[in-house]
């Protein structure tokens, strides 16, 4: 069956408390923590941050709080911009980036910070993407042509450039996949809403010739038919896309070329 | 396992993630199923609105009142169309549950046939049941 419990060595337990020194204005962030190497279970840990010496974005806290209050937190972070999608992670309830949330948009309480949902953590707030990078090769994301290669640039019309606004701005952070109970349940075939969103960036170029063999890919009732436009992926996606609309594309795209 | 519940078999570290992506790669079926779905929901709109106004038609009806409702051609008619198309669409939908909550795959299987013997059982045992009272047998 799907996993709706936590096996034994998952289980949560209560972690360490780190109290903020003379803070002029508190925090408290509850963070999740898991080490490989210490053969103990997660822990949730709690650090209070002076918010009067931290900037506005949850990334800010997380990099304070290595820092200045526990070096050992692990998390994977870079262009602290929206940009590169690494510091992806669920924070107060949602799937989302650490560096465009700010903390004031969190809900009042306690801040708690989890890894992305149902992936294998390689350790705290790290989750292991191996599988859902393979997944984004096996789709083969690149431009495919049966023509010869023009001698300069392929030309695109304004009209078919504009198809793929709302698609060429993902940036693969995971979090509309790990959001999605489908993916969490049949992860190992379904690709998952980025995946499939980027999927459909290529089918709708004007300047791929792969269509009919990419849409044959999609085709199968695992890689594709998992979607059952739950729409958690575009409520959480960071960049507000919209990965549900993309695979209702592809899904009338592929009923329209039988009819 | 370790500590994360991830099971180190060394014959799948070995493989390369992709192996594992690509699978057995694509069936080159599910638009039907997924178009049959949406099918049998649209004539399901029209067909359980009948159906129930013609239920609460024979509320307080009597035994003989009943069957001559259900005799009525096109009642009759309606009534093994709003039959078949349930059956399928339950059959269609069932099959996606399990698919994707059952993942023991001896289980999946015999619940996924299992269900097929019940609704092609269900279905013929209702059309009889409607055919003999239309007929009048």
């Amino acid at each position: 069956m799907a996993e709706f419990s936590l096996p034994k060595n998952s289980t949560v337990q209560p972690g360490k408390h780190f109290p903020a020194k003379d803070a002029k204005k508190s925090r408290t962030f509850r963070i999740y923590r898991w080490s490989p190497d210490d053969g103990q279970n997660p822990r949730i840990d709690t650090y209070e941050v002076d918010l009067a010496s931290c900037g506005p974005m949850v990334l800010d806290a997380l990099l304070k709080i290595k820092n200045e209050i526990d070096p050992t937190l692990t998390l994977r972070r870079s262009c602290r911009e929206g940009i590169c999608g690494s510091c992806a992670m669920n924070i107060d309830g949602t799937n989302t980036l650490a560096c465009t949330k700010a903390i004031s948009d969190c809900a009042s309480g306690d801040v708690k910070i989890y890894p992305l949902p149902h992936m294998p953590v390689v350790k705290d707030l790290v989750p292991d993407l191996t599988h859902f990078y393979a997944q984004f090769a096996s789709i083969k994301p690149w431009l495919r042509t049966q023509s010869a290669a023009p001698d300069r640039e392929r030309l695109q019309s304004p009209e078919d450039r504009k198809k793929l606004d709302g698609l060429y701005e993902c940036i693969l952070c995971a979090c509309c996949s790990t959001s999605c109970p489908s993916y969490w349940w049949n992860g190992d075939r379904y690709l998952g809403p980025a995946i499939l969103l980027q999927a459909y960036r290529w089918i709708v170029d004007s300047r791929d010739e792969d269509t009919g063999a990419r849409l044959d890919d999609l085709e199968d009732p695992f890689k594709l038919y998992r979607c059952h436009t739950i729409m958690n992926c575009a409520r959480t996606c960071p960049k507000g896309l919209n990965p549900a609309k993309a695979i209702a594309e592809i899904k009338k795209l592929i009923v329209e070329r039988r009819t | 396992m370790s500590a994360n519940g991830q099971q180190h078999d060394v014959r799948k570290l070995l493989r390369n993630p992709l192996k594992r992506a690509r699978g057995l790669g694509s069936a080159q079926s599910g638009v039907g199923h997924w178009w049959t779905q949406r099918v049998t929901a649209t004539a399901l709109v029209f067909l359980a609105l009948w159906f129930v106004v013609t239920v609460l038609g024979a509320l307080h009806a009597d035994y003989a009142t009943a069957r001559s409702i259900i005799a009525k051609p096109w009642n009759a008619l309606l009534l093994v169309a709003f039959v078949l198309a349930m059956c399928w669409h339950a059959v269609l939908g069932l099959q996606v549950v399990i698919e994707d909550y059952v993942h023991t795959r001896w289980k999946e299987v015999a619940l996924l046939v299992l269900v097929k013997f019940i609704a092609v059982l269900g279905t013929l045992a209702t059309l009889m049941a409607v055919l003999r009272v239309a007929l009048g047998a």
